[in-house]
């Protein structure tokens, strides 16, 4: 039953975002744009069903702003970065790492996964879902410190986005003792597995 | 010139300036996966500046609200792609593993390459060879 509750939601968003979708691309609120919204979103949803997923487990205004504010921040310290590197004369040294997230929800990665492809200088290469093991590729590394350092700023990422959108649990698991902590390094990390 | 032209003016000329960066490093930077960091880090925001700089410009016009969709889809879709062409580009081995200054991906052999990486300091030969993984694999 509670599976049947969280699909029609899940439509319900789905319509209300392909109706906000239509009137904006129409650019006027008009009562005809509206019914024919709500009429192609029907079409849409019936003709090309999606499989569901489960939807944001909470939303807590302050924590996300927080994260939005620190993603644009963050966009634009990144973009001046690359920017930088692009004029910049001569080649930079890059890294590729193995990140082990907190969350266990696929709604969660896929948002975490999207921020950190647009900041902080990372770039998400491959998720294996079954561990939450990110491995991200960072731009511009200097030294093996630095390396630690990006780390934290993804696990600093998570932290913002599960506080801003994640439930009660993933919460609880982000405070949680004996979690991964950024200190300690890759090596280490895969021989405990 | 009203202030609000002044700020449109600023953020056109800084979004197009951050676009043609993301077009330099483009074709400045050593490989895909470098490249895939121009396209998304500059681009996105130098989208987002000239989307802000139209908007503040057309206040009152339809085309705005498309203009809105326009950067929410900009936001949406460019990791996305991003991620699939670095994905591809590292299993395909089209990364200068010479530049990079640790590998941990490469190293445990945990999710992605089945053995171990050769070094070639201008990418590896084998590169356009079908992909390490599993799925690669002739199964029989």
């Amino acid at each position: 039953m509670t599976a049947r509750v969280s699909r029609l939601r899940q439509q319900g968003f789905l319509l209300v975002w392909l109706v906000l979708v239509w009137n904006l691309l129409w650019g006027t609120f008009s009562w005809a744009n509206l019914l024919s919204g709500v009429v192609i979103a029907l079409v849409i949803t019936t003709l090309l069903p999606l499989p569901t997923v489960e939807t944001v487990a909470a939303f807590r205004p302050v924590a996300a702003v927080r994260f939005v504010g620190r993603f644009l921040a963050d966009l634009v310290v990144s973009s001046v970065e690359v920017s930088w590197l692009a004029f910049r004369p001569g080649t930079h040294r890059s890294a590729i790492i193995t990140v082990q997230l907190r969350t266990d929800s696929d709604l969660l990665l896929t948002v975490i996964a999207e921020a950190l492809s647009l900041v902080p200088g990372s770039l998400v290469l491959d998720l294996d879902r079954e561990h939450s093991t990110m491995a991200v590729h960072l731009v511009q590394v200097r030294d093996a410190a630095h390396v630690e350092r990006l780390r934290a700023d993804v696990l600093g990422m998570e932290d913002r986005v599960v506080r801003a959108f994640g439930s009660a649990e993933d919460i609880a698991r982000l405070d949680a003792p004996g979690t991964v902590t950024p200190e300690i390094d890759g090596t280490e990390r895969m021989s405990q597995r | 010139m009203s202030a609000a032209d002044v700020v449109a003016s600023i953020c056109l000329v800084l979004g197009c300036f951050l676009c043609l960066t993301a077009g330099l490093g483009l074709v400045r930077f050593p490989d895909v996966l470098n490249r895939m960091h121009a396209a998304t880090k500059p681009q996105v925001l130098g989208v987002l500046l000239v989307m802000t700089g139209a908007v503040i410009r057309l206040t009152g016009q339809p085309i705005v609200w498309m203009l809105v969709l326009v950067a929410v889809f900009q936001l949406l879709t460019a990791p996305v792609s991003a991620h699939m062409v670095s994905r591809i580009a590292y299993r395909r081995r089209h990364v200068r593993r010479d530049l990079l200054v640790v590998d941990e991906l490469g190293t445990t052999g945990d999710t992605l390459p089945a053995r171990p990486h050769p070094v070639h300091p201008e990418g590896d030969p084998d590169a356009d060879e079908p992909a390490d993984g599993p799925e690669a694999r002739p199964t029989r």
